[in-house]
């Protein structure tokens, strides 16, 4: 019986395998191209994210990275912290600006995003996204219908998913950046 | 569609007489997502043709070890396979655009078209075929999205690939890039394509 399966089975297993090792030469061929117009894309939204930078430099707090960002004359007023998670679809990507002690979210940018047109995919929004400006960075952000408490996160309509992964990612990015901080003493 | 028919009749045929969105009302999704600027719609249709054309011809090329029952996976596991190689690719070096494209770069491997190519016709006939057929149906499918892409940027943006074409007092019609101006293109296209149709195969038709 077993014989069987492999022998009916043996075109599918073959091909799987030539298509994997395709896209792992794919990936490999084009992985750093991808990452830099991330990295240049990220370095563009730094003014948006934080209120008075210009730029970013990178920056490791043990295993976190963030970039420093930074006025026109290289004075830091906060820190832009990217951030990823599985949301709906695919993974979310995230960048999260912070004030430059870290208490308060400064806003909210999404580098990459599979969820679904036209209802998860709103989290792109900036009218969505501008109500994390301003929340603080130090107690935990939760969804809610009416968002009406100080660290609370109204959904997006008929994607409450998308919305609950997008806050959980901003938590734990950001909790993880707050004691990764701590630590450093800086 | 005859058996013998030659990879030149198959490429004219994927044009009009069989277009994929007007004719087999196939690959909606993209045709009403992605047409409301000429950019978008050609990224698109390049990805498409990618896609199809690696799609045919690989499984034509082995349509004679292809067991019934797991045809339709390996239909989707090789038009996976391409598109996420049109996907990292647009991600490297058209970066804006694949962002602007979003999920529906991914979405390329439920476009039915694809599939529906694969099944009728590179899993039955030579590589030449194949070919040939993959290269007409992605033609129909970018005339057909370039024809709705190009009434609703025009009317809603103003422009046309960008450069502008009507003068700068020109009132966008922002319904026309929204969804709804999408359906509404559609609907008013395809009527007007299903009654040219109607006239030519019958000219008494309409009198």
């Amino acid at each position: 019986m077993k014989m069987k399966y492999i022998s009916e089975a043996w075109l599918v297993l073959l091909l799987a395998t030539v298509f994997a090792l395709a896209l792992a030469a794919v990936d490999l061929a084009w992985k750093d191209r991808i990452e830099e117009n991330k990295r240049r894309e990220t370095i563009g939204q730094i003014p948006h994210l934080v209120p008075g930078a210009v730029t970013g430099k990178k920056d490791f707090f043990g295993k976190v990275f963030v970039y420093r960002a930074l006025d026109s004359q290289g004075r830091q007023v906060g820190w832009v912290l990217p951030a990823v998670g599985q949301g709906f679809a695919d993974k979310i990507e995230l960048l999260i600006g912070l004030d430059s002690k870290a208490e308060h979210i400064t806003g909210l940018y999404v580098l990459e995003q599979k969820e679904t047109p036209g209802l998860g995919a709103t989290i792109v929004a900036a009218q969505w996204r501008k109500q994390f400006a301003g929340k603080p960075a130090t107690v935990p952000l939760h969804v809610s219908k009416a968002a009406t408490g100080e660290n609370e996160i109204q959904a997006v309509t008929g994607a409450t998913i998308s919305s609950e992964s997008v806050v959980s990612i901003v938590n734990e990015a950001v909790g993880g950046f707050r004691r990764a901080l701590e630590v450093s003493g800086r | 569609m005859s058996e013998d028919a030659t990879p030149l009749e198959r490429f004219i045929r994927g044009i009009i007489p069989e277009n994929p969105v007007y004719r087999q009302l196939l690959g909606l999704c993209p045709t009403l997502a992605v047409t409301n600027n000429m950019k978008a719609a050609m990224t698109m249709s390049g990805a498409v043709l990618f896609v199809l054309v690696g799609a045919n011809l690989v499984v034509s090329l082995i349509r004679g070890l292809l067991k019934p029952h797991l045809r339709i996976l390996i239909f989707t596991l090789t038009i996976a396979t391409f598109v996420t190689i049109a996907d990292r690719f647009l991600a490297a070096f058209m970066y804006p655009m694949s962002k602007e494209l979003g999920p529906y770069v991914p979405l390329i491997i439920v476009n039915c078209i694809i599939i529906c190519r694969c099944e009728v016709c590179a899993s039955r006939q030579s590589p030449a075929a194949a070919l040939g057929d993959a290269l007409g149906q992605s033609l129909g499918f970018a005339l057909a999205l370039a024809s709705i892409a190009t009434v609703r940027e025009i009317l809603g943006s103003g422009t046309w690939l960008g450069i502008r074409i009507l003068p700068a007092g020109w009132d966008d019609w922002v319904i026309m890039v929204l969804p709804g101006g999408a359906f509404l293109t559609m609907g008013l296209l395809l009527g007007i394509a299903n009654w040219l149709g109607t006239v030519r195969r019958n000219p008494k038709a309409t009198e």
